[in-house]
């Protein structure tokens, strides 16, 4: 086992240089760069400036050259600054000569995205492992058909079709929640209490749009999982000893039954930074999936790259943290794997 | 069972449902005084303040409010005070110079002088600034600043746009950035003015606040603060216009036509105004591929193209159809040229007189090869709507047209600047300088140029050079009537519309002129005003 | 039919699906008016008689659309779900089966494409192809075949263990034949299932690439480009999204019951 975690840890070297380079090439794949946004698409602008702001940032070297200069920068784990947002550092604060901190586009937008699916996710499992459980133990009923159906339906709406409605219903019709961005216009005036309510009271309907479509997964894995684990030997055993029904799915049963979750806890790790760009845009939250779509269509190569390389570092401990799960999880597997 | 029902039924309730809440506000209060907040939506985020170097236009709209140029436009378009209290041109149009007004300041109380003027050009013109717009600024020969109050400037040819250019770059301060990279500075993202309004604060993402500047050299708006909030959905957008939130957006025509009347309490509380746009919509050939290089062709496609059926289908008659590059109702515009009238006769005739008949499948053909062209466009629903109006008219004609939608970056680097396109559907803004060199003149065809479609006309070649060089103003609308002339005969585009530009402003925002002068509504922004009885509570105003 | 013996939720899946696959095929029968016939002097008409689910914001059929969109996003969710079920079996067999380091390079060819947005990959495809309908079956079935590599490979790795395959094996039996004869067809439950489910993904993925206007282009109908262009006039023209908006849920819920009710049915587990 330990065997093949050293070789699995030292994989992500030569895979993280792949997925860079992959991703390198993708991107310049993808015709144009920073100085063909639509905004420069203007006759005052001349192709002579534009050319030389290519060679200002390097665009017009090879694209194997402009890889090797990012790599250079990155060991030194140097995310660089963004082509559009004037030279704003990619991933972390920087302090100009006057004392000015400017700070990163990522740091400005991650710790926003990761409230969101943080809190998301709890609500998911929280939700999931109840309903799931319900679902099992009265498994075939109208409740479990009840429950069952109603996790596709969420799982099945359009996420943005449903928020935009929600956002008609409880903004527009009834004032009861706010339509769109993160914080109120004076929300600097409020108390900390007050910022902290003012806050949540926003993130009502982002999160559970977010929410509903990772409902059903997870329930269903949960109701499976149950019923895999009533049906085994120690929960006969334990039902023959004249325990409680209660106390069996409680203490035995729901314990074994969601130990392999965490499998999929490691699985959403990389989900936690990636953000929604349609959630994002309506609700006007500015956060990793926005900037992450928005650098696609500027171009802007630092940040992509910034952003993917991040990125795939969290979901390569994520899928190493979900196998070494699931082998746990199926000693049958697990054979496979050392052999 | 039961969730499913109870969310089925909020859906059905929710669609059906119209808003009960009834506040009845009076907005017939008009009492001008100061203060208050004007909260409007936009749906990007400035890039960064100094517009040299952003150039999106977002960030234009907010520099607009904090910095001057030394020269502006008035409400009929004509060039005014700003900075500047008056200019001179020389007898032999070479040389301006700019007489500044006395006692400016910086909004941190330093003066502002032709030191800062000269500071501002030296920077657009350094090859280390990254700026795509220096070379408007570059054929500058000489400056001078003989004293504080005035900046000469002399051309080595006589250059007539040089006004336009100098009421658009907007002066910095050189107390703050001579030892600044101008590149990467913080100021760009807290600047220091001259105009109203300065930064207040900038929440990432968020909303850019403004607030009034006392030492506006304009002088002092009624409005004390202005905010932007950053929603880039326009649906979004329009909820938070609806539910009262914001006072400003940018409409849609289905959204000024059908929407509002259809919704009384939405329309009580809401004024809508429309003003000319600032850009046009045409369809351009590519006149290096056959046949596009055939005039008649051109011409034919030109009157077998419907302009009011688009007009009324993608604008709900929203736009004008015009017959040249300029606004309608300024004096550049040729008002004697009337655009390709709707005949499809005329244009079947044209183009059998080159050669085409009509197949059996009711295709035109000419040497066994059907009469067939793809227009591509970027990702803008009014473009898509235009070139599908546009595939039906020519198909009824006998032309097979097939439309591909692209993404703006891959479509000017694989269509535009390599040239391979037949037909664009695409809109170039109407220019408050006459001078179209950048787009018309045949050098200007190469990559990355404007002159994409490969027009060549000597005739208009010459027109735009000359009218480049003549700065008398009578004598260049002449010059560029003439130009729209051969341009509209020679039919390298097809103009299809210039759309009006609609915005939804609530009633509490006074001192709006309607209907909008040619310069449209913000001109005066400075002007507007909330009555004291419609302001929000707000507890930020002081 | 024993499959939905028992699971009434099932059975709504079958028949969702079944009147939806009639709808599209015979979509041209159905539909009233020409989909793609812009009358602009009848611009977003509510429903009427003549017009049952009213007309768009160029005069069109919004009914006829649907029925047209039908074919379109269900083409599109099967296509691309062939294509990634097709180079999942393949990857997901050689991987399962051979092991050592061909598995482990599959498998960590699978953890790239996972680690990179889906969303980028396709904006970078679609940049480079542009979005044909064509193009965008291919690209979502380029960048969603990891998750049957994944399964196909578990399912052999633990197929490989039991005795019947040891034995051929042992018996001489070409590692062709083993895979073909006796690992696929046991592993064929979870692989039927999973593109069940992948379908209902892919019309879920095809509604927002419109939302951001890479999906379908116009003048193609499909349920993701008309929601798309009826989400601007909500309050208002509230049959333009109603009626996209229920088709995608019905649709996607259609193909979850049906596919988890496979899996009940078919799973020896739950007997």
């Amino acid at each position: 086992m330990i065997k093949y975690l050293i070789k699995r840890i030292l994989w992500m070297i030569p895979m993280l240089i792949g997925i860079s380079l992959i991703s390198f090439f993708i991107m310049h794949l993808a015709p144009g760069d920073i100085t063909s946004s639509e905004a420069s698409f203007n006759p005052k602008a001349s192709e002579e400036s534009r050319q030389k702001l290519r060679e200002l940032y390097n665009l017009d070297k090879p694209v194997i050259v402009q890889y090797g200069l990012w790599l250079k920068r990155i060991v030194s784990l140097d995310f660089g600054n963004s082509f559009a947002s004037h030279q704003r550092p990619v991933l972390w604060q920087t302090k100009d000569k006057n004392g000015n901190i400017i700070k990163g586009l990522i740091q400005e937008s991650l710790p926003i995205t990761l409230l969101i699916n943080l809190i998301g996710i709890f609500l998911i499992f929280s939700i999931s492992i109840i309903l799931g459980t319900i679902s099992a133990v009265k498994q075939n009923s109208i409740v479990d058909r009840s429950i069952t159906f109603f996790i596709f339906v969420a799982f099945a709406i359009p996420g943005f079709w449903l928020a935009l409605l929600l956002m008609y219903w409880t903004g527009v019709m009834n004032q009861w929640l706010p339509i769109s961005g993160l914080h109120s216009l004076d929300y600097k005036s409020f108390s900390q209490v007050g910022q902290f309510f003012d806050l949540l009271k926003h993130l009502i309907l982002p999160v559970s749009i977010s929410m509903l479509s990772g409902l059903a997964g997870i329930s269903l894995y949960v109701r499976n999982g149950m019923l895999d684990v009533l049906h085994q030997d120690f929960i006969t055993t334990a039902r023959s000893k004249g325990l409680k029904e209660k106390n069996i799915i409680f203490t035995h049963a729901l314990k074994n039954a969601i130990l392999p979750l965490i499998t999929i806890i490691g699985l959403s790790i990389p989900g936690l930074i990636g953000g929604s760009v349609i959630a994002e845009s309506i609700f006007a939250i500015p956060g990793m999936g926005k900037l992450f779509y928005d650098s696609v269509l500027m171009r802007d190569f630092p940040v992509i790259m910034g952003i993917l390389t991040i990125g795939s570092v969290l979901t390569l401990i994520g899928t190493l943290i979900a196998d070494i799960g699931y082998a746990w999880a199926d000693p049958r597997i697990r054979k496979g794997l050392v052999k | 069972m039961k969730q499913f029902y109870t969310l089925l039924f909020s859906l059905i309730f929710l669609i059906s449902c119209s808003n009960n809440n009834s506040e009845v506000i009076d907005y017939n209060d008009n009492k001008i005084s100061a203060g208050g907040t004007l909260i409007n939506a936009m749906s990007a985020e400035p890039s960064n303040l100094i517009s040299m170097i952003a150039g999106d236009g977002a960030s234009s709209a907010i520099a607009s409010k904090i910095f001057n140029s030394l020269i502006r436009y008035d409400e009929n378009l004509n060039f005014t005070d700003d900075i500047a209290e008056s200019w001179e041109i020389s007898d032999d149009q070479k040389t301006i110079t700019f007489n500044i007004k006395k006692g400016l300041k910086w909004e941190d109380g330093m003066p502002l002088t032709s030191s800062d003027v000269y500071f501002t050009w030296k920077l657009i013109t350094d090859p280390k600034t990254r700026t795509p717009y220096g070379s408007d600024y570059t054929i500058v020969s000489e400056v001078e600043i003989p004293d504080e109050h005035t900046f000469i400037v002399t051309y080595e040819d006589n250059y007539a746009p040089a006004l336009d250019t100098w009421a658009s770059l907007e002066i910095l301060p050189k107390h703050i950035l001579k030892d600044e990279d101008i590149n990467s500075t913080f100021f760009s993202r807290n600047p220091t003015g001259s105009n109203y309004y300065k930064l207040g604060d900038w929440v990432s993402g968020q909303q850019v606040n403004l607030i009034k500047n006392k030492n506006g050299i304009l002088g002092v708006p009624f409005i004390n603060k202005l905010t932007s909030r950053i929603i880039p959905d326009t649906s979004s957008q329009f909820l938070e216009l609806s539910a009262g939130n914001i006072d400003l957006m940018n409409i849609n025509p289905i959204q000024f036509k059908r929407v509002f009347p259809a919704k009384p309490k939405l329309k009580n509380k809401t004024s809508l105004y429309k003003e000319m746009g600032n850009g046009y919509t045409y369809l351009g050939f590519n006149l290096k591929r056959k046949p596009f290089n055939n005039k008649k062709i051109r011409q034919a496609i030109n009157y077998a193209i419907n302009k009011q059926e688009v007009i009324k289908g993608v604008l709900l008659g929203l736009g004008e159809p015009i017959s040249s590059p300029y606004k309608p109702g300024t004096r550049w515009n040729n008002p004697s040229l009337k655009p390709y009238a709707y005949d499809p006769e005329k244009a079947l005739d044209l183009l059998k007189e080159a050669g085409y008949e009509m197949s059996s499948e009711n295709y035109l053909t000419k040497d066994g090869k059907i009469l067939e062209f793809e227009i591509i466009t970027n990702q803008n629903k009014q473009r898509e709507m235009t070139a599908v109006l546009i595939q039906r008219r020519l198909k009824e004609i006998g032309i097979k047209v097939t439309i591909r939608v692209i993404e703006w970056a891959s479509f000017v680097n694989r269509f535009i600047k390599t040239g391979n396109f037949d037909v664009v559907v695409l809109g170039w803004s109407l220019s408050l300088d006459p001078d179209q060199f950048n787009i018309w003149h045949s050098s200007q065809q190469g990559p990355g140029q404007f002159n994409f479609v490969g027009y060549e006309n000597k005739k208009v070649d010459m027109l735009l050079e000359e009218g480049r060089r003549e700065l008398d103003l009578d004598k260049r609308e002449k010059i560029y009537h003439e130009f729209s002339k051969y341009l509209l005969e020679d039919s390298p585009i097809v103009y299809l519309y210039a759309g009006y530009g609609l915005t939804a402003v609530n009633k509490r925002i006074k001192g709006i002129k309607s209907p909008a002068p040619p310069a449209g509504i913000y001109h005066n922004s400075y002007d507007w005003y909330i009555p004291k009885s419609l302001r929000r509570n707000e507890l930020s105003d002081k | 039919m024993s499959i939905f013996k028992g699971n009434p939720l099932t059975l709504i899946g079958f028949i969702i699906i079944t009147i939806i696959l009639f709808i599209a095929v015979f979509a041209s029968v159905l539909s009233p008016y020409d989909p793609n016939y812009i009358d602009i002097n009848s611009i977003l008409l509510p429903p009427s008689f003549e017009h049952l689910m009213g007309t768009d914001g160029l005069g069109r059929d919004v009914l006829s659309r649907m029925l047209y969109g039908a074919r379109i996003s269900l083409f599109v969710g099967f296509v691309a779900v062939g294509i990634a079920t097709l180079i999942g079996i393949v990857l997901g067999s050689i991987a399962g089966f051979y092991g050592g380091w061909v598995d482990s390079i599959i498998m960590r060819l699978v953890d790239i494409m996972l680690s990179i947005p889906t969303f980028f990959l396709i904006l970078a495809v679609i940049a480079f192809l542009t979005p044909s309908i064509w193009n965008i079956m291919i690209v979502i079935g380029l960048t969603s075949w990891m998750g049957v590599t994944r399964l196909v490979r578990a399912e052999f790795l633990s197929l490989r263990q039991r005795d019947f395959v040891l034995a051929s094996i042992v018996m001489g039996t070409s590692n062709r034949k083993v895979i073909t004869k006796h690992l696929l067809p046991n592993s064929l439950t979870p692989i039927i299932v999973s593109s069940v489910l992948g379908i209902a993904s892919a019309v879920l993925i095809e509604s927002g690439l419109s939302f951001l206007g890479l999906g379908v282009q116009a003048p193609t109908a499909s349920w993701g480009n008309i929601l798309t262009d009826g989400k601007e006039y909500i309050q208002f023209a509230w049959w333009l999204s109603l009626f996209p908006g229920l088709a995608i849920l019905i649709t996607v819920l259609g193909y979850n019951l049906l596919g988890e009710g496979l899996r009940d049915v078919l799973d020896p587990k739950n007997k």
